[in-house]
């Protein structure tokens, strides 16, 4: 397996519109560069949201995160070239069809392999290498793509992509909803139980099997929302996953034990470092900020941001 | 243990012998000199994977610092012997802060894995965005996503213009290997090896025993970095460029693979999966019915599945079932024996 250095992905998230003067003063600069910090963390928990309900509530590092997304934007691309509408596509169709996938995953893989942290990552490493093959078989290695359907507008002297906004909209919509599932349905009660003691679920009489299999389900769905969503702005190739992977990885162990405060406090710490680095210096500085950030959080907070600060039990 | 080590030393020797000899009327040498390359890689986190219990996600960084280490160093020295020691204590040292700042922070599992990934991402991305003229050490250009190609490739010590390239270039790589080989065993039969693995078992009862914990995982950490760095600088000589590629996930993504498929806790194990692995993925990519990233993909989760234990292990066993092995044809007369009691 070669990831290709500097897919698309990576440049699209950290777009650098060409126009920005660097120290130009005045409202319509401080617009843009809150809607960038904005837009990084919106991205981000689009990103992680997948992964951080598996790992959240079965503790399984689901490493083919990535690939679950590069099938929801081919999902969604498929959907449109066959003529359905691009928003239906992608909010509806490319969520069922990799949840899909994921319930067929789970069955005949990471079943067989609960509480062995390891050897599910190493297994879904493989699931990973086994999608981009398979996508690479079907779609060829080439590079495909749709156009974002909401035009842009210009703010002062900056063109911004309307786009970025509905991005950032699904983003809080997504954690919003996650939020009052987890709070006021009685699955989300099951599911909180079951992520806190999933013995005492067992005994109270809930299948702790259905409920990691309707688990692993929505973070799939979530996975192929995320890639769904982001597809229209990446040229899409069958290797495009390896650039999610690591952002998400990073962002849900940081984020630590608490599901949707963790994703949010950690997105945020992470999107707006990235952003000002890449105001500040330039797009790569930004990223590797990002990294080297991640490293010494972990280093310091090894269990994640809400073990120490921000406690909550959503 | 000195016996068992001189048998060892017998052994390797042989085994090379017999690899020189007999492999290059199968495999071209040009081919076999990278998998012996890929099988000292494998051995270097099987060393302290299987040994040590320390999963590295980022073992490629090592063998790319070596690479890089080695052609920028020889750009710039014009002379192949200096290059390849810094090849080796460039990774060494890069490992040894790594290690001291993740094992002196008790990181484990997951973390682990995250900061080593994360810190092979950063170094791909460093390097991949170097493509800049500004961006040069000594003469050397970094050259980004180019990589760096036309240095100076392996030379007689001391005699810049003799060249070992080749045949010659396999034989040496084949006892670069053997002579690593033979220094792996030596250390895991010393007192540090055994109490490594007395590590890997249980952390919290070594360091009770009075072991500092932190201090021998960070030398491990720093022995394997060093093996992958030579790794490095002799894949630098045979590939004649070195590219961001050897830093990326799917280079370390590959080291893992080649471990888990040959077998964890043995020496032989991460070698022959490399070699393997490496040997079969050459010949899948001379066909195009199938895409050999499936295959590669499928053979790691079936392996993980259903022979955890890996390749060489359960072949080993296998043999020490058959009856016409000697101990093991009494074991099974011993367990059919107790069975019967029971």
């Amino acid at each position: 397996m070669r990831r290709t250095p500097l897919q698309p992905m990576g440049g699209t998230l950290l777009r650098s519109k060409g126009n920005y003067c660097r120290g130009a003063p005045g409202m319509d600069l401080f617009f843009v560069i809150l809607l960038e910090i904005l837009y990084a963390i919106g991205s981000l928990i689009l990103i992680s949201a997948g992964l951080a309900v598996v790992f959240g509530m079965m503790k399984v590092i689901n490493l083919a995160h990535g690939e679950f997304m590069m099938m929801g934007g081919y999902a969604t691309i498929t959907a449109v070239n066959l003529g359905v509408n691009i928003f239906i596509a992608m909010l509806i169709v490319a969520p069922i069809i990799v949840g899909l996938i994921g319930l067929i995953v789970e069955r005949l893989v990471i079943r067989r392999l609960y509480g062995r942290l390891v050897d599910t990552m190493l297994a879904t490493w493989g699931l990973s290498l086994f999608f981009v093959g398979l996508a690479t078989m079907i779609f060829g290695n080439t590079t495909t793509g749709i156009s974002t359907p909401i035009p842009g507008f210009s703010v002062g002297n900056y063109q911004i992509s309307g786009y970025n906004f509905f991005i950032i909209t699904v983003a809080f919509l997504l954690l919003a909803a996650m939020f009052l599932i987890l709070k006021t349905t009685r699955a989300g009660l099951i599911a909180r139980g079951a992520m806190q003691r999933a013995d005492m679920a067992a005994a109270l009489g809930y299948s702790p099997e259905r409920i990691y299999m309707a688990t692993f389900f929505c973070g799939s769905a979530l996975s192929g929302l995320a890639g769904a969503v982001l597809a229209p702005l990446v040229g899409l190739v069958p290797t495009s996953g390896g650039a999610y992977i690591a952002k998400a990885f990073i962002t849900v162990i940081a984020g630590g034990p608490s599901l949707i405060v963790g994703l949010l406090s950690s997105a945020g710490f992470f999107g707006a470092v990235n952003q000002v680095f890449t105001f500040a210096i330039s797009p790569v500085f930004g990223e590797v900020a990002l990294l080297v950030s991640a490293v010494v959080l972990l280093r310091a907070i090894p269990q994640g941001i809400t073990s120490k600060f921000f406690r909550s039990k959503f | 243990m000195n016996g068992n080590f001189q048998k060892d030393v017998v052994a390797t020797v042989i085994a090379t012998a017999l690899l020189i000899w007999l492999m290059p009327i199968f495999i071209s040498t040009f081919t076999l000199t990278v998998l012996v390359v890929y099988g000292m890689l494998g051995l270097s986190l099987g060393l302290i994977w299987g040994f040590g219990g320390i999963l590295c996600f980022g073992q490629a960084a090592f063998f790319g610092l070596g690479a890089y280490t080695y052609a920028i160093a020889a750009i710039n020295i014009g002379e192949s012997t200096v290059p390849m020691l810094l090849a080796i204590l460039v990774p060494a040292v890069f490992a040894a802060m790594l290690g001291a700042m993740m094992f002196y922070g008790r990181l484990n599992d997951v973390y682990l894995g995250v900061i080593t990934l994360v810190v092979t991402l950063i170094l791909f991305k460093f390097i991949n965005s170097t493509a800049g003229p500004q961006y040069t050490i000594g003469n050397a250009r970094l050259g980004g996503f180019n990589g760096i190609p036309g240095f100076q490739t392996l030379n007689v010590p001391g005699r810049p213009d003799d060249y070992i390239w080749g045949d010659a270039y396999f034989y040496v790589c084949a006892v670069a290997l053997a002579v690593v080989y033979l220094l792996v065993s030596a250390l895991l039969r010393s007192s540090f090896g055994r109490i490594a693995v007395g590590i890997r078992e249980n952390e919290t009862r070594m360091s009770l025993m009075g072991y500092d914990v932190r201090a021998r995982k960070t030398v491990l950490f720093t022995v394997g970095a060093a093996i992958a760095g030579l790794a490095g600088a002799l894949f630098a000589n045979w590939g004649e460029i070195v590219t961001p590629n050897l830093f990326s996930l799917g280079q370390s993504a590959e080291i893992i693979i080649w471990c888990i498929i040959g077998g964890l806790g043995t020496k032989f194990g991460p070698i022959f999966g490399a070699a393997g692995l490496a040997y079969l993925k050459f010949l899948l990519g001379q066909q195009s019915m199938i895409d050999n990233t499936l295959i590669m993909g499928l053979t790691l989760v079936l392996f993980v599945l259903f022979l955890p234990s890996g390749a060489v292990p359960t072949i080993a066993g296998l043999f020490k079932r058959v009856p016409w092995h000697r101990r093991s044809g009494h074991n099974i007369r011993a367990r059919r024996l107790r069975r019967r009691e029971a």
